[in-house]
């Protein structure tokens, strides 16, 4: 058996890219939720949003710490493994990726020290303003990569010039059609999967009796925060796939199993797709449903797989069934959401044992939500690096042999289960461990030091 | 008209390179002497003076490659593939002395594990930067856009003894950086290690000076034909009088001009290599106007970066202020 360097550097790509894009998953919400604690401590003064805020700082650092090392490996892939992707598509990309290192790297990194280290050194409006900093460059970091990403889906403001690709409009580059949805969706998904990781951890020292004034407040936030973002993020998904309808029909023919072009599509809510006999089996579905969320018009011909070649057409299975776990998933949520609200109406939120170890369930909900969506994108690209331009197969590095990119998958793979669940083990420890009692922030300086019976509400807060 | 901006993303880019050497040098030059330290709480101490700058050090590898890629497209598509194994070592290295700052602070038995793993990564990721390097001087294998070696090419003496020299020039720049972040037995012993990498460093020095014309005509052409060679002359001079100076100030124990020193010295090396290779971006077959992307590319990059280059200065300089001084005990957030 011959080893096919382009499987192998999707396999590792794949590999590289699912763990990078788990921790960003996480710190762009907690970075968020870190701004909110602060800034409700410094305008409250109440020491129960401090001591959570220190507490998932902790937690913080150690998911950023691997995100950012998990990050580095990311553009290089570019240049090692997809030199020919780069080659094209650089004086297009290029620029994007550059500025998401300017823009938005810069400002994480350079302020994260100072959210982490710096608390006793600098007075506490300057340790917010850090904390927004971060914040604000998780945000703008998701702003460009995924202004790159779209552009790969729905290439746009380009000219093809001797087979490269060449910038004609930066902004259309940049806003290309499917930019605005994927940019909220994965957002909003994000958030949410903070938030039910939070929730997990939240419930957790609720049930044991254990830090309970700071998990009521986390579980009360938590709770109307998910009411209100799962019902805007299935809006938002809902939206999202009107525009891969109409970008990548192809893609959304995969996702939901269709065939044939016709009107009066049917929901399918099960069926295992055949690539080779071009076909579903064990389908159930139900009548015209489809056409109302795709169309909102049952006459209305949706393109089906078969109006593709069969060599244009993306794996079916993996983009059919990763769609169905991130829709079941959606409605999970809504679920714990709702439930949460109901509960918190009749005042038994915080005694339910049901809803609270429902609430620790939930933890792997966001994250594995993150990665079939990706899936339902990337696998639904495919055959494409660029979609409808450019083959995955023409955008490997020519050099690479078979042997050489399973060299380097073994040893990502290697490296990445000891670091991470070593990660995973210490951010375990301190979520086991909970908030802190007390907190210490910077001794105020000698003459702004207040008289001995004050100092009490300094070293409270 | 149209301006040529291939001069200007030059001098961005290697500026850009050159403060991640820096930066990130001096750091990765604390992980390379981390097992030197006698006893726990000196490591801490070591590993404090970098924790709240080293994700910020390491974000200059990041523009570094994301810049290539931007303006130099077809050089990025050239050399990041032909290093394929120093890169994913290197990067391996990084992702282990990374995680050690947040894993060892959790109070556990593991702490050695993660020592070994701040010092291994370290060590790794400077050799093979320094492989890196050597390859770039030794130059690479091109047909038409794409590179067409090996990825082994870099298994050859030159670049593993890159690899070994970078790893007394970080040393240095580690040594030096704790000259003037520490005190006591901790300082004594950095300005001991200062001087041993000092050392090294100029042996490697002489090393590459003496080797890479011999290998390389060009480069020999660079240096010696004449006039070059009357004011290329001062590169060499300027060199030594620098080295003499850091090592009279490790000897005179001053506690900031060490860390200058070892700066400079940095800064000469990398005057010379621009020397040797200056315009070739792929040496020796692509060069910088070659590779470059189009002018709408680099405009439109150029824009932002004027703009951005000033603030992330300031910011960062903010962060340096906050840490100002010798380390402590202090910091943390525990
Ligand atoms: C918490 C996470 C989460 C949840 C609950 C959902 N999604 Fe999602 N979805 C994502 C997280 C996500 C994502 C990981 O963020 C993706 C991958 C790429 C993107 O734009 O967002 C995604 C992609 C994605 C796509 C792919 C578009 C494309 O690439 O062309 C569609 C059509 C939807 N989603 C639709 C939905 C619907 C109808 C949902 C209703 C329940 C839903 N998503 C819930
Ligand atoms: C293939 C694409 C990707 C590349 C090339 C990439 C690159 C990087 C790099 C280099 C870092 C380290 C930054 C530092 O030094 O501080 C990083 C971290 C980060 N990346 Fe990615 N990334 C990719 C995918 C994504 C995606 C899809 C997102 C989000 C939408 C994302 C969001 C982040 C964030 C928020 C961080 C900060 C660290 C963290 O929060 O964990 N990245 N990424
Ligand atoms: C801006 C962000 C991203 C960029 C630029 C990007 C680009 C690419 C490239 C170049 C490939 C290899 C060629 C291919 O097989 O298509 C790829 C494949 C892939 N990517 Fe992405 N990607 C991004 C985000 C993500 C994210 C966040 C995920 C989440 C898990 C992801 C999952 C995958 C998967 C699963 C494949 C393999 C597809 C297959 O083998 O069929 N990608 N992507």
């Amino acid at each position: 058996m011959s080893l096919d360097p382009v499987l192998l550097s999707r396999a590792q790509f794949a590999f590289v890219i699912a763990f990078h894009i788990l921790l960003p998953a996480f710190t762009v919400g907690l970075a968020s939720f870190i701004v909110l604690l602060e800034g409700l401590h410094l305008a409250t003064r109440d020491a129960v949003y401090l001591r959570l805020s220190v507490f998932w700082t902790r937690i913080f650092a150690v998911s950023f710490g691997m995100g950012v090392v998990s990050g580095i490996v990311m553009p290089f892939q570019f240049g090692t493994n997809w030199s020919r992707y780069t080659d094209a598509t650089g004086n297009v990309l290029g620029p994007l990726f550059a500025y998401e290192g300017l823009v938005a790297f810069f400002l994480e990194s350079g302020f994260l020290g100072i959210l982490l280290f710096g608390r006793k050194r600098i007075p506490a409006w300057a340790h917010f303003f850090s904390a927004v900093m971060v914040a604000l460059g998780t945000l703008f970091s998701s702003f460009w990569i995924l202004a790159a990403n779209s552009w790969m889906q729905t290439p746009a403001g380009y000219q093809m010039i001797d087979g490269r690709f060449v910038p004609a409009s930066w902004l259309d580059v940049i806003f290309n059609p499917s930019f605005p949805f994927r940019l909220v969706h994965t957002v909003t998904g994000f958030y949410l999967t903070t938030a039910f990781a939070v929730l997990c951890v939240t419930a957790w020292h609720l049930k044991r009796g254990q830090h309970v004034q700071e998990a009521q407040r986390a579980l009360r936030m938590t709770v109307f925060f998910i009411a209100i973002f799962v019902p805007v993020q299935i809006v938002v998904g809902d939206l999202h796939g009107g525009n891969t309808l109409e970008h990548q029909p192809v893609k959304l023919a995969a996702m939901e199993g269709l065939w044939e072009s016709r009107s009066h599509v049917p929901m399918v809510l099960f069926a295992i797709p055949d690539q080779t006999a071009e076909t579903n089996h064990a389908e159930i579905a139900i009548p015209d449903v489809a056409s109302y969320y795709l169309t909102h018009d049952l006459d209305t011909v949706v393109k089906g797989l078969k109006s593709a070649p069969p060599d244009d057409r993306p794996p079916v299975a993996p983009v059919f069934f990763a769609f169905r776990i991130m829709v079941g998933l959606g409605i999970l949520m809504l679920i714990t959401a709702y439930w949460g609200l109901w509960l918190h109406f009749r005042r038994r939120l915080y005694d339910s044992r049901t809803y609270l170890n429902v609430c620790i369930a939930m933890l792997p909900a966001g994250f594995v939500a993150v990665l079939a969506g990706w899936t339902v994108t990337e696998v639904g690209r495919q055959p494409w690096v660029v979609y409808g331009l450019m083959r995955t197969r023409d955008a490997v590095s020519p050099s690479l042999t078979g042997a050489d990119v399973l060299t380097s998958i073994a040893l990502y793979v290697i490296v990445y289960l000891i670091v991470f669940g070593a990660g995973i083990f210490y951010m375990t420890r301190l979520a086991r461990a909970g908030p802190p009692e007390h907190v210490d922030l910077r001794e105020p300086k000698l003459d702004e030091r207040p008289a001995r019976p004050l100092s009490g509400a300094h070293a409270e807060g | 008209m149209q301006i040529d901006l291939v001069p200007v993303w030059t001098v961005i880019l290697g500026v850009g390179v050159f403060m991640y050497v820096l930066l990130d040098g001096f750091d990765l030059g604390v992980g390379i002497l981390a097992p030197l330290a006698p006893d726990d709480d000196s490591r801490t101490l070591m590993m404090n003076s970098v924790a709240p700058i080293w994700d910020g050090n390491e974000t200059w590898l990041v523009l570094g490659g994301m810049g290539l890629l931007a303006a130099f497209p077809l050089a990025f598509a050239i050399i990041i593939p032909a290093l394929y194994f120093p890169i994913l070592l290197m990067l391996l290295g990084l992702i282990f002395r990374g995680v050690a700052f947040e894993f060892r602070l959790k109070k556990t038995s593991h702490r050695h594990w993660w020592d070994a793993s701040f010092f291994g990564g370290s060590a790794v990721a400077t050799f093979f930067q320094g492989v890196v390097l050597g390859m770039y001087v030794e130059g690479f294998t091109v047909t038409g856009r794409v590179f067409s070696g090996t990825s082994f090419d870099w298994i050859q003496p030159f670049p593993l003894a890159t690899g070994v020299g970078l790893l007394f020039g970080y040393a240095l720049l580690g040594a030096t950086w704790l000259v003037m972040k520490t005190e006591g037995d901790l300082q004594r012993r950095a300005r001991r290690q200062a001087l041993v990498a000092l050392y090294g460093v100029l042996a490697f020095i002489a090393m590459v000076s003496l080797w890479t014309p011999i290998l390389h005509d060009r480069i020999r052409e660079r240096w010696f034909s004449v006039p070059n060679v009357f004011y290329l002359a001062l590169v060499p001079i300027v060199t030594a009088l620098i080295a003499l100076a850091t090592w009279r100030a490790l000897r005179r124990n001053a506690d900031y001009i060490p860390f200058i020193g070892a700066m400079a010295l940095f800064a000469m090396c990398y005057l010379g290599l621009g020397i040797s290779l200056f315009p070739y971006v792929v040496p020796y077959a692509v060069t910088l106007w070659d590779a470059a992307a189009t002018p709408s590319t680099q405009a439109f990059l150029l824009i932002g970066t004027l703009f951005l280059l000033p603030i992330i200065l300031m910011y960062i300089g903010w962060s340096y202020y906050v840490f100002r001084g010798k380390v402590t005990h202090d910091v943390g957030y525990h």
